[in-house]
């Protein structure tokens, strides 16, 4: 066959990227697929039923993990988000000015270093406020969370600010609105987007923490993440699909939602 | 009276001021619970570790001393400490292969996505953010269940009479390969279809007309322009796996630690927490390191072009 000779194409590329995909999905559908075995092996399929979902449900230790988890990404992601929103303003459509370098690498500093260095800065510090307060609550954790989600909820509110111009504003102002004014009828519902993106991004990454949770946390604070690392040196049941398998869901769901905000602003 | 050039600088001088008040909470949120606590590792790295944990206010550097040496207990001589040295070597090189395989595999890969048509590409690309975003912990998880012993890969080696007992592959330095390459291949993805969806192929096609074959466009043309998403990939990929924790927890044993690993039996059964601040230093300095050379090879670029 005579076909036109295509410049775009590379031998055996498309076939690798098609084993990546597989690659990248096999196993989350693996995982998935057994949450609704019926037997006790996360590897012999025995039959379908909900009965993992139903024990998850039921048991105290996951309930309240998951209550947790929430509860400290709800104030991480909201409080990041609002700050983030902030710096964003601070640090776009201005000519340079003294320390926005120092703004931009301060912000971005939590994406620098490795987690488990931060985990172990936080745990020292954190261990000694706690002997000198007596205060061991859940706020170590949400402050934890705060800070490495700013960098998160910051990058598609600076991305979105930097698409806007300045003109409607200046008009806000020339039509003497109070900066506030100005901000809360003109910025904010432009902004809108950038914000809602910036915090299903923190509220996911505060969600999936691992490390820095499992350092900071006192006794009796597990996260959902954390509990089931835990539960890894055990044998394992199905039951830890099951988890997986509604977290997974609920990730999907907030990056699908992400996924489109972000993109429309593309096609706009 | 103030000048006008007066007025425009005080005005000037109440913006910056009110920029530096609008961004103040993030700076000071992040200075405390993330940017500070790394100056008081540093402090810790000095001091002499106490008995059950934490630490004596006496200066020491013993705790530097043991990132890459032993004191003997019977006659106080030193000698490089092994130990610690073969999981500096091991984290170093799984990163570092972790990074070439991401590289081979993410490369075609992200290609395949930036030259699919506008309205496909965004499907192809959701694929890959969606386990870029789905939790790292649960990711582990599901790879372990295809190497497992008694995983798929074995499953369907053994149906098809390749092998007739399973391969052990958990808890060894291949499982943590395996491991790595899977989590992070998304890291990898994504910058290198960022600079591909911008190529211009006009260029690949200048380069047909000159009679290059399909081999050497791609390594003359197509991967002289990804360089910057290739250095960005690689880096994204490098520095999380050189402080993985979670990976070598879950897929090795105590074999195969790394790092991550090490670092965190300081604090726990350790109990050497000024060991255990000057390996994270040291963890930290390797980092700096690779992304001051990131900058540069970046920097060189862009001075070339401009």
């Amino acid at each position: 066959m005579a076909s036109r000779f295509d410049i775009r194409r590379q031998t055996g590329f498309t076939t690798i990227a098609m084993i990546c995909f597989f690659a990248l999905y096999l196993p989350i559908v693996t995982l998935v697929v057994y949450a609704f075995n019926s037997g006790n092996s996360i590897a012999v399929w025995e039959g379908v039923s909900l009965r993992w979902f139903y024990q998850a449900w039921n048991n105290d230790q996951v309930v309240d993990a998951a209550i947790r988890s929430l509860q400290i990404a709800l104030v991480a992601a909201t409080v990041a988000t609002i700050v983030a929103t902030m710096a964003a303003l601070a640090t776009t459509r201005t000519k340079p000015y003294p320390g926005l370098g120092f703004k931009y690498a301060f912000i971005n500093q939590p994406l620098m270093v490795p987690e488990i260095v931060t985990a172990v800065a936080l745990l020292i510090f954190f261990s000694r406020i706690k002997i000198w307060t007596g205060y061991s609550g859940l706020g170590y954790l949400m402050a934890a969370h705060t800070a490495f989600c700013i960098p998160f909820a910051y990058l598609p509110i600076r991305a979105r600010l930097e698409s806007m111009d300045l003109s409607l504003e200046t008009a806000a102002a020339d039509l003497y609105a109070t900066p506030w004014k100005a901000f809360r009828r003109v910025t904010f519902p432009l902004l809108w987007p950038g914000i809602l993106a910036g915090l299903m991004l923190a509220f996911v990454i505060s969600l999936d923490d691992v490390v820095i949770t499992e350092f900071v946390k006192s006794g009796g604070q597990d996260t959902l993440p954390t509990y089931m690392l835990g539960q890894f040196r055990r044998f394992i049941t199905p039951e830890i699909n099951a988890i997986s398998t509604v977290f997974l869901l609920i990730s999907i769901l907030i990056v699908t939602v992400f996924f489109f905000i972000s993109r429309k602003k593309d096609h706009e | 009276m103030a000048s006008a050039e007066q007025v425009a600088k005080d005005a000037e001088r109440r913006e910056i001021r009110d920029r530096w008040l609008l961004s103040a909470p993030a700076l000071i949120i992040i200075f405390l619970a993330a940017t500070g606590p790394l100056l008081i590792v540093v402090v810790y790295s000095f001091l002499t570790p106490g008995p059950y944990g934490d630490v004596v206010w006496k200066f020491s550097t013993d705790g530097w001393l043991s990132v890459l040496m032993q004191r003997d207990i019977f006659d106080d001589t030193l000698a490089f400490a092994d130990a610690h040295l073969s999981i500096f070597w091991r984290s170093a090189k799984l990163s570092f292969m972790t990074t070439i395989l991401t590289l081979l595999f993410g490369f075609p890969t992200a290609y395949f996505i930036a030259t699919r048509p506008a309205r496909q590409r965004d499907i192809w690309l959701f694929l890959i953010t969606i386990p870029f975003w789905t939790n790292l912990l649960i990711r582990t998880f599901a790879i372990q269940e295809v190497i497992r012993n008694e995983g798929i890969a074995n499953t369907v080696l053994i149906k098809l009479g390749i092998i007739s007992q399973p391969i052990q592959m958990m808890f060894t330095d291949f499982a943590l390969m395996v491991g790595m390459t899977y989590v992070y291949l998304p890291l990898m993805v994504l910058p290198l279809y960022a600079s591909m969806e911008k190529i211009d192929f006009r260029l690949v096609e200048a380069g047909y007309d000159l009679y290059a074959n399909r081999f050497q466009v791609l390594r003359r043309v197509i991967i002289p322009l990804v360089k910057p998403g290739i250095i960005a990939g690689s880096i994204l990929v490098f520095i999380p796996a050189l402080g993985a924790y979670v990976t070598p927890r879950v897929l090795g044993g105590s074999k195969n630690m790394m790092l991550g690993n090490l670092i965190e039996l300081q604090f726990g059964q350790g109990r050497n927490w000024p060991l255990g601040s000057a390996l994270s230093l040291s963890l930290m300095a390797i980092v700096m390191v690779a992304l001051l050379l990131y900058v540069r090879a970046v920097g060189r670029r862009g001075g070339a072009h401009g």
